[in-house]
């Protein structure tokens, strides 16, 4: 069986008592939910400061770094998400290192993508199993999900809502005004290695549930939904995290009653139609006046 | 007798720059208490240098620069500093009040729980005429009210000094007048001492108490009366300039060609 389908293709009845119950029938769709629902919170809360951060490059190569760990991890017979965490926490360090203002930054990320993606190509060359390892991690693997996992996603989860409650307010303020931040003294540099470990570990658990390709759909596209919805970051990030809840908790529902495709597609596919019912239907259309016409200009 | 010295800012033969590029050379000067004072220069000149020397980011590369009778250092709380900025984001969709409250309590840790931060910022808001932007994104607002914004941003924490980068640039003469007003009015309600980086010194003229031109590598300080006149500006530059002044006592400077034989 594909880990990314349902197989046991379940009735959907009228009643939502008995239709929740049957969800959490089988252990692998409990994993499922338990470990999706602490994915699409920590991606919902770390992704409002990927997008404020514009630092959503950062995020996008961080998974396919991870790609590269979980690659290797494979070929040494332990779990991905060890190799994950190694390698995204070892790149994301190095972006932070080698350029520390936010300005510019992109070369810098991609320089370190292109090395630590060579290396994920040498560990799948190495490796002479199947290639259905290879896919979940592509592509997620959120049914196949095992209690070790869940445990793992669940501590790394604690730790980045500590951390977060911890830099909270200095993260944001140095997000929003590096110069002034700097200025008063505060940490920017440890600030930006703080926010890259953030993201390191927050994608590698999320890499789990849609995997390393789709990342996105859970990292960045809830919280630029978000943002365009609610100006104050509080409401903002609760906004983040509940769009990445019903897209997580809808897809797999629909993965299991509906017809049996992967659920990171559904999942991708609904937080796609929020952001285009966002982006159009419920079209604000705010008035860019960055500046007030010179003379000269008028 | 013992005297506190009313000085802010005090300069002697400080040179700045980076290791091998000096920007200026040979600066002294001194800045007293509750004085407004304009950074005057072409392009590059070095007044954002100024600036980071005071607030303690950049090393001077000799000479010996004082604030607060002490050495500059980072996160000093007695400055509010606006850096020069080129609009936000029109993407960045974060209320006007939210930057405020971050620059009272932005370097505590944790998440705000008491409503302080939140009155602080409020109160500064009212202070630059800006308690009706508090609810307002960033990204909507306009040029001048943003300069609003970033000034009560640099006033909530209760600065003694204030330096603002190019707070005029992108405004329109309007709002310039405006601003520079607004600039004056804190600077003598409440003693505090402003220097602030302009291109076009005449919105200024009225209201200041010493100007800082800074060209050719060489930084010239004194009353604008002193300073705005052909004689110093031409052993500024280095080459021949004049300073021309209108019926409202506005200045241009302009170059004086020199002509070597024939053309």
């Amino acid at each position: 069986m594909n880990s990314t389908t349902v197989t046991n293709n379940m009735a959907f009845s009228v009643n939502f008592v008995t239709d929740l119950q049957e969800l959490f029938r089988y252990p692998f769709m409990q994993h499922a939910i338990e470990a999706g629902t602490i994915v699409a919170v920590i991606a919902g809360i770390v992704g409002y400061f990927v997008v404020l951060r514009r630092s959503s490059f950062a995020a996008h190569a961080l998974s396919h770094i991870g790609f590269a760990g979980a690659a290797g991890a494979v070929l040494f017979a332990v779990s991905p998400v060890y190799g994950l965490l190694l390698f995204t926490g070892v790149g994301g360090s190095a972006m932070a290192v080698l350029s520390p203002r936010a300005a510019h930054r992109d070369v810098h990320i991609g320089t370190v993508l292109a090395f630590m993606l060579g290396l994920g190509v040498l560990f799948i060359s190495l490796y002479a199993g199947n290639s259905s390892q290879t896919y979940s991690i592509l592509f997620g693997q959120i049914l196949g999900i095992g209690s070790s996992d869940v445990l793992l996603t669940l501590v790394a989860g604690v730790i980045i809502l500590a951390v977060v409650a911890v830099v909270y307010r200095p993260l944001l303020f140095s997000s929003l005004d590096e110069d002034v931040a700097e200025a008063k003294g505060m940490p920017t540099f440890l600030l930006g290695i703080v926010f890259m470990l953030l993201v390191a570990v927050a994608t590698s658990i999320a890499v789990q549930v849609v995997g390393v390709l789709l990342i996105f759909s859970l990292m960045v596209t809830p919280a630029t939904i978000a943002q365009q919805l609610a100006n104050r970051p509080r409401t903002a990030i609760g906004i983040s995290v509940t769009i990445a809840l019903i897209a997580t908790w809808l897809g797999l529902s629909v993965a299991y009653y509906g017809p049996p495709y992967p659920v990171s597609f559904y999942i991708t596919t609904l937080v796609f139609s929020f952001y285009l019912f966002v982006r159009f239907a419920y079209r604000r259309v705010r008035p860019l006046r960055m500046y007030e016409p010179t003379l000269e200009e008028t | 007798m013992i005297t506190i010295t009313p000085e802010i800012v005090a300069a002697r033969n400080l040179t700045a720059g980076y290791a091998n590029n000096t920007v200026w050379r040979e600066a002294s000067f001194t800045i007293n208490r509750g004085e407004f004072v304009a950074i005057i220069g072409p392009n590059g000149a070095g007044k954002t240098t100024l600036f980071r020397l005071i607030l303690g980011l950049q090393q001077p590369v000799s000479g010996n620069i004082e604030i607060f009778n002490a050495e500059p250092r980072r996160g000093n709380s007695l400055i509010g500093y606006v850096p020069q900025r080129h609009g936000i984001d029109s993407e960045t969709n974060i209320e006007s009040l939210e930057l405020v409250r971050l620059a009272f309590s932005g370097k505590s840790w944790g998440v705000s729980l008491s409503g302080r931060d939140r009155e602080a910022a409020l109160g500064s808001m009212k202070d630059v005429g800006a308690q009706e932007l508090a609810h307002r994104s960033l990204s909507v607002l306009s040029g001048g009210e943003l300069q609003r914004i970033f000034l009560a941003e640099a006033l909530v924490s209760g600065p003694e000094l204030l330096l603002l980068d190019e707070p005029l640039s992108n405004l329109d003469l309007k709002r310039e007048k405006d601003l520079v007003q607004l600039v004056n009015t804190v600077v003598r309600s409440r003693n505090v001492t402003a220097l602030l980086i302009a291109h076009n010194i005449n919105p200024l003229l009225p209201f200041l108490d010493k100007v800082i031109f800074i060209a050719n590598g060489k930084v010239a300080t004194g009353r604008p009366e002193e300073v705005l006149t052909s004689e110093s500006l031409t052993a500024l530059y280095g080459v021949p300039v004049e300073v021309l002044r209108d019926s409202r006592g506005n200045v241009a400077i302009v170059g004086i060609e020199q002509h070597h034989g024939d053309e």
